[in-house]
C-alpha cells in the first residue's frame, strides 16, 4: 500500500442472506482526495461505508486504512482509529434531545477534558464554517434537512479527522442546500487537508467535487477514473448510469415471469 | 403432527436463544454500570427524572384511587365480622406486599418502559446509535446503561410513592368518608406489620424495576429499525413486562411464605 494510499481495499467478499453484495472488490482511497463511490441504488454503496468503518465485517478479503487491517483490531484499538474518521450519516443522525451547540461539542466532551471556554470556541468555529452559528441554540427538529445536515457535517469535522465520509450527501436536498453542500465538500477537504469519500447517486453534484470516481455495479468496481473519464467512456452500463437512462445493461424491470403469462394467471399453474 | 413437534421445538430453540443473548446482554449492562455510575452520574440523575419523576403523576392518582377502593372493600366486607378497624392492616399488607410493587411495576412498563423502548429503538433507526459508534462512543455506556440504571433506581421508589398515596386513599375513604377510627386505623397497621413484610415489598420493587428496565432497553436496542419495528418492540416491552412480573411475584411471594 502507497503511501498516497488512505484506505485500500482488496478482493472485498461481502453476502447479506443469500445475496452476494460485493465479490473480489477492490478499490483505493487516495490520501488528500475527494473519491466517489457511485452506483445505481440497493448495490451496497452504504454498505461498503460501514465496511470500511467496522460497523459491518466482511466475509472475505482485506480492508487497510493507513496500512492497518482493521478486521484485526481489538475493540480499544477500533474505537481509537475511529477517532480518526468523521462520518456524515444520511438523515444527519443528530442526537434529537440536545442542541445543536451540544451536538457539535458530543465528541469533544465524550473524548476530551477540555474546558467549556474552549468547547464553545471550536464549537462555534466549526458551525461558523457550514453557516450555521446563528443556529447553536436551536433544537434539531427546528432544522430543515439540509441545515441538520450541514450541523452533522460540523459535528463529524469537530475532531479534526484525517478521513470525512459522507453517506448521501445531497439526497432530498433543494438545489441552494445541494450547493452549498457541494462546496462544503470541497472545501473542507482542501482546508483541513484530509481524505474524503462521498458516496452518491447524484452524477451531476458529485462530478463537480470528486477527483476520482469509483462506479459499483454487479458486487464489483464496474469502471473508475476522473468524472470527465467516466463520462466519456463507451461501457453501456457506464453510459446508462452516467446520462440517467431508464433502460440498459441495468433494467428499467426488476426480474419477474413472462409479463402475457403472468396477466393469464399460467405462471401460477 | 411431526411438523407441529417441529414448530414447537424450533420456537423453544429460539427462546433459549434470545433468553442466552438477553442474558449476556444483562451481564454488558451490569459490568458497565459501576462505571458510569460513578463518572457518568449526572445521566443517571437525568435519566431517574425522566423515569420516576415523569411517571410520579400517574403513579400518585393510581395509587390514590387503588387506595380508596381498598377503604372501600375493606370496610365493605370487615363490617360484616365488626372488624372495620383492621382496613388499615388490610389495606397496608396488600400495598406494602402485592398492589405497591405489581401495579407501580405495570404502570411503569407502560408508562417508562415503553417510552425508554421507543426512544432507543428510534435512536437506533435514525441512526443516531450508529452515529455514536462512528464516533468513537459506546452507546451502551452512553445511552442503556444510563436508562437502566435510572430505572432501577426510580422504580422502588415509585412503588414507595405508589403505597404512600395508596395509604393516604385508603384513610381518605375509611376514616374521613366511612367513620373508622383514626387511631385504630394506624396503630393495627404498625401492630400488625413487620420489617419482613416491608422488605418483601421491597425486594419485589427492586427485582421489577431490574427487569422492566432491562427487557425496555433490549427491546429498544433490538427493535428493527422501522416505523413498525419500534412500534412492535414497544408493544413486546409492555407484555413481555407484564407477564414476567407476574410470573416473578409469584415466585417471590413463594419465597417468602
Amino acid at each position: 500500500m502507497s503511501s498516497d494510499t488512505i484506505v485500500e481495499i482488496r478482493d472485498l467478499d461481502y453476502s447479506r442472506g443469500h445475496r452476494q453484495i460485493f465479490k473480489g472488490l477492490n478499490i483505493s482511497i487516495a490520501r488528500g482526495k475527494v473519491t466517489a463511490v457511485m452506483g445505481p441504488s440497493g448495490t451496497g454503496k452504504t454498505t461498503l461505508l460501514r465496511l470500511i468503518t467496522r460497523q459491518l465485517v466482511p466475509d472475505r478479503g482485506t480492508i487497510l486504512v493507513d496500512g492497518v487491517d482493521i478486521s484485526r483490531l481489538s475493540q480499544t484499538e477500533l474505537f481509537r482509529l475511529r477517532k480518526r474518521f468523521g462520518m456524515l450519516f444520511q438523515n444527519g443522525a443528530l442526537l434529537t434531545d440536545i442542541s445543536v451547540f451540544e451536538n457539535v461539542a458530543f465528541p469533544l466532551r465524550e473524548h476530551t477534558r477540555l474546558p467549556n471556554r474552549l468547547i464553545r470556541h471550536i464549537v462555534l468555529t466549526k458551525l461558523h464554517a457550514v453557516g450555521l452559528r446563528g443556529a447553536a441554540d436551536m433544537m434539531p427538529s427546528e432544522l430543515s434537512g439540509g441545515m441538520a445536515r450541514r450541523v452533522a457535517l460540523a459535528r463529524a469535522m469537530v475532531m479534526d479527522p484525517d478521513i470525512l465520509i459522507y453517506d448521501e450527501p445531497f439526497v432530498g436536498l433543494d438545489p441552494i442546500s445541494m450547493g452549498v453542500i457541494v462546496r462544503l465538500v470541497r472545501k473542507m477537504n482542501d482546508a483541513l487537508g484530509i481524505s474524503s469519500i462521498v458516496v452518491s447517486h447524484d452524477v451531476q453534484e458529485i462530478s463537480t467535487v470528486a477527483d476520482c470516481s469509483y462506479l459499483i455495479s454487479g458486487g464489483t468496481v464496474a469502471a473508475s477514473g476522473s468524472p470527465d473519464e467516466l463520462s466519456n467512456t463507451r461501457s453501456e452500463l457506464v453510459r446508462q448510469f452516467m446520462h440517467g437512462m431508464a433502460d440498459g445493461p441495468v433494467p428499467f424491470h426488476f426480474s419477474a415471469p413472462n409479463y402475457a403469462e403472468q396477466l393469464l394467471g399460467r405462471d401460477t399453474e | 403432527m411431526t411438523g407441529i413437534f417441529r414448530e414447537i421445538y424450533y420456537t423453544f430453540l429460539d427462546f433459549l436463544e434470545t433468553f442466552g443473548a438477553l442474558q449476556l446482554f444483562f451481564l454488558r449492562l451490569l459490568a458497565n454500570s459501576p462505571s458510569i455510575f460513578v463518572r457518568r452520574f449526572r445521566l443517571v440523575v437525568h435519566q431517574v427524572y425522566n423515569t420516576g419523576a415523569l411517571s410520579l403523576v400517574i403513579i400518585m392518582v393510581c395509587g390514590l384511587f387503588v387506595g380508596g377502593v381498598l377503604g372501600l372493600q375493606g370496610h365493605s366486607n370487615l363490617s360484616r365480622f365488626n372488624a372495620e378497624d383492621s382496613v388499615g392492616t388490610f389495606a397496608a399488607f396488600s400495598l406494602l406486599k402485592e398492589l405497591g410493587p405489581v401495579v407501580t411495576a405495570l404502570l411503569f412498563a407502560g408508562r417508562a418502559g415503553t417510552a425508554l423502548a421507543s426512544e432507543i429503538g428510534l435512536m437506533k433507526a435514525t441512526d443516531q446509535l450508529s452515529a455514536m459508534e462512528m464516533m468513537a462512543i459506546n452507546p451502551l455506556r452512553r445511552v442503556l446503561v444510563p436508562r437502566f440504571l435510572g430505572g432501577v433506581i426510580a422504580m422502588p421508589l415509585l412503588a414507595a410513592v405508589f403505597s404512600m398515596t395508596g395509604l393516604l386513599g385508603a384513610h381518605v375513604v375509611a376514616v374521613s368518608l366511612l367513620g373508622v377510627d383514626p387511631g385504630a386505623f394506624w396503630q393495627q397497621m404498625q401492630t400488625s406489620l413487620d420489617l419482613r413484610d416491608v422488605s418483601e415489598g421491597i425486594i419485589k420493587s427492586i427485582v421489577f424495576g431490574i427487569v422492566g428496565s432491562l427487557l425496555a432497553v433490549w427491546e429498544g436496542y433490538n427493535a428493527i429499525p422501522t416505523a413498525e419495528g419500534v412500534g412492535r418492540a414497544t408493544t413486546r416491552t409492555v407484555v413481555i413486562t407484564a407477564i414476567s412480573v407476574l410470573i416473578l411475584d409469584f415466585m417471590i411471594t413463594a419465597i417468602f411464605i
